[in-house]
């Protein structure tokens, strides 16, 4: 057991120095209890509601959500929206169809087995509308960081006057938690910007950790079943390691030798 | 291999067993004797069987959805998350299950160095082991690629732009190798097509690495040679394979910690963001597994000369044999050589810290120190070590005193915590 003992302690060590632990950032995130976090971890129906809410409202009009389809916001482990709100929700958005029997395109409602309807017609046209700078797909977006949804929340928080040795061309602003502190997106978020239909009181701090928390879910829409089946196979493996241990000891008990 | 008479009792079996021998080789490996002093880190060669079983599986799976494509391996990856019933399931084994890989073989191969494992008359075991090793290697790159995000797309570049070091025909095997004149839809889809064939060429040859070490036996943490079968063996079934399975139960705990609850610490975030020939990562960063050879790579400030001493760092362990001289296997005997042994193991630790970090200032500096001790350990200390160590007394067997009351008997008991 003494060679057990060192061979986890040896494993630790590895995952200790795996790339990502160095090359984190040194900046302090903002931190907040995320609900997601955790063995048992599950998302906040109501805040992922609220941050579709946001995202739909504000992000959606230049960060498109390609990977995403209008049913997903249904589906169990998501903001669970009845069927008939996701219905009404994608029929709220026009989607370009087609080609018809007469070779035409045409607009009709969304349905729910639409992917979210893009804010521009193609990289180009993003770039042109925002001053050159892409705003980035927001399926994946928090796996795409470095700190994730620490980072999410804190750069939506993270606007401030610039220092006065820092000069900011047209277009561009301070951000503290931005790689380089420069950033192109404005401010998305001020107090009172969207109307939560549950009545929270909508600050920049509770728009952004909803949308963050919507965020995390776009990017893993498995995640509390991952979790949930986590749970369960590792339970399962410790009673079948203990029970094999038991076995193990009274087979080799027939020689003398250690296990 | 005394039972090669064996003869199946039933009559089917006889029969079948007289034409092709399979019978006989299960009973083979069924009594195979193996030393009963064998601790946990003779268990890693079973996990890693059950490694590159899971990779097959998984990854057999996963071709089924994937789409090697430039313009849709990305989507198709996210199609596997989101849509195909357990895809994120399966493609978080299989990505983890590759890490997971390295580690073991990690401790596979410090395994063998500690104990002397590679050392006559198994060195053909050994090299089919490095053989291995660099197939995993090239596997493990081409795998790393084909999510086509940023991290694949950069590292695919500056991976085979090392080839471009070679002198005279570098830039012409590089454009080869992309089957163009950049990283684009043709090296996915050569990529792809070697990834998937890699790892059955591995398969087997671990079927030969297992038949050359079914020649001489295991060997052992006493490093002696012992009589096969004899008191100081058991049949492989049941002792080894129940302390096989027990090994690799608590080896599938950890694996399931990193599927379940961190499936993307392993992976650099950039990969999730799609492959863009446009933008540079800040740092390309291989994986962690090829670290400390990224790190040898980077300290040798000629290009070439860098790539030969990269590819020098994992030949020599071919040649390891023949580097050391010593004729004692076990590092239980050999006092100055444990010390060595740990060294290295911390230099090569201290060159995948450094291959993570940016190639500059003090970690440049200790990047080149390390990889110098590298080659020191193998080129000078291990084949001097032979002659000057002043080795141990090593017991006759497993289980019987040591001949003349060796001062040893304790040490190796308590090491080994087996000797009765």
């Amino acid at each position: 057991m003494k060679n057990l003992f060192k061979l986890f302690s040896i494993i630790i060590l590895i995952i200790t120095l795996n790339p990502n632990s160095f090359a984190a950032e040194k900046v302090e995130y903002l931190k907040t209890d995320w609900s997601f976090k955790g063995l048992f971890g599950k998302f906040d129906r109501a805040s992922l509601q609220r941050g579709y809410q946001v995202y739909t409202e504000v992000c959606a009009s230049c960060h498109s959500m390609k990977y995403l389809s209008y049913r997903n916001l249904a589906e169990p482990g998501g903001p669970e929206f009845s069927e008939a709100q996701a219905k009404a929700i994608a029929a709220s958005f026009e989607v370009t169809d087609g080609p018809n029997s007469d070779g035409e395109m045409f607009i009709r409602p969304g349905k729910l087995s639409d992917k979210f309807v893009m804010p521009y017609d193609n990289v180009k046209a993003a770039q042109a509308a925002n001053g050159g700078a892409y705003p980035p797909d927001m399926s994946v977006l928090v796996k795409a960081r470095g700190g994730g949804v620490d980072y999410i929340y804190s750069l939506l928080q993270g606007y401030e006057e610039a220092p006065s040795n820092v000069s900011l061309d047209d277009g561009v602003y301070y951000n503290k938690y931005m790689y380089g502190n420069k950033i192109r997106m404005a401010a998305p978020l001020s107090d009172g910007l969207v109307e939560y239909g549950d009545g929270t009181n909508a600050t920049v701090e509770q728009m952004s950790k909803d949308v963050t928390t919507f965020l995390m879910w776009s990017a893993e829409p498995h995640l509390e079943s991952r979790h949930q089946m986590g749970f369960k196979a590792i339970v399962y493996l410790i009673i079948l390691t203990v029970l094999v241990y038991f076995s193990m000891k009274r087979i080799w008990s027939r020689v003398e030798s250690e296990v | 291999m005394s039972d090669h008479d064996y003869r199946p009792k039933s009559k089917v079996g006889q029969w079948f067993n007289d034409r092709l021998p399979l019978l006989t080789l299960a009973n083979h490996l069924t009594d195979y004797p193996t030393p009963k002093n064998l601790n946990y880190w003779w268990t890693f060669g079973g996990i890693l069987t059950f490694c590159l079983i899971t990779q097959i599986v998984t990854g057999l799976t996963l071709a089924m959805h994937y789409i090697a494509h430039a313009d849709m391996a990305f989507e198709s990856v996210e199609h596997i998350m989101r849509d195909v019933n357990y895809g994120w399931l399966i493609r978080y084994i299989h990505a983890n299950g590759a890490s997971m890989f390295f580690l073991a073989v990690y401790i596979h191969i410090f395994r063998s160095l500690f104990y002397g494992s590679y050392k006559a008359p198994r060195e053909i075991i050994w090299i089919i082991g490095i053989i291995i090793y660099l197939l995993m290697m090239a596997a493990a790159f081409m795998g790393y690629v084909l999510p086509w995000g940023q991290m694949s797309f950069w590292g695919a570049t500056v991976i085979t732009n090392l080839f471009s070091a070679i002198p005279l025909v570098g830039e012409g095997i590089v454009t080869w190798l992309w089957g163009g004149y950049s990283v684009d839809n043709p090296t996915l889809t050569r990529f792809f097509t070697l990834h998937y064939l890699i790892p059955f060429l591995i398969l087997g040859l671990v079927v030969l690495h297992i038949w050359a070490l079914h020649v001489p036996g295991n060997n052992n943490p006493v490093g002696i040679d012992i009589k096969k079968p004899s008191k100081d063996t058991v049949p492989f079934h049941p002792y080894i394979v129940i302390k096989d399975g027990f090994a690799l139960l608590m080896f599938m705990i950890v694996f399931a910690f990193f599927v379940f609850y961190a499936p993307n610490i392993l992976g650099h975030a950039d990969n999730y963001i799609e492959a863009n020939p446009m933008v540079t990562p800040a740092h390309i960063v291989p994986e962690w597994y090829l670290l400390p050879f990224y790190a040898i790579l980077r300290s040798v400030p000629d290009k070439l000369l860098g790539v030969v001493a990269m590819l020098s760092a994992i030949l020599i362990l071919a040649v390891l044999p023949w580097l050391d001289t010593s004729k004692i296997r076990s590092a239980v005997f050999r006092p100055l050589y444990k010390q060595f042994y740990w060294i290295l193991v911390a230099d090569v630790l201290i060159l995948g810290y450094v291959g993570a970090m940016p190639a500059e200032g003090l970690y440049l500096l200790i990047a080149r120190v390390a990889t110098a001790y590298y080659f020191l350990h193998f080129l000078v200390i291990l084949p001097v070590l032979g002659f000057k160590e002043k080795t141990l007394p090593v017991p006759l067997s497993i289980t019987e005193p040591v001949l003349g009351g060796s001062p040893n008997l304790a040490a190796a008991r308590n090491k080994e915590s087996k000797i009765e």
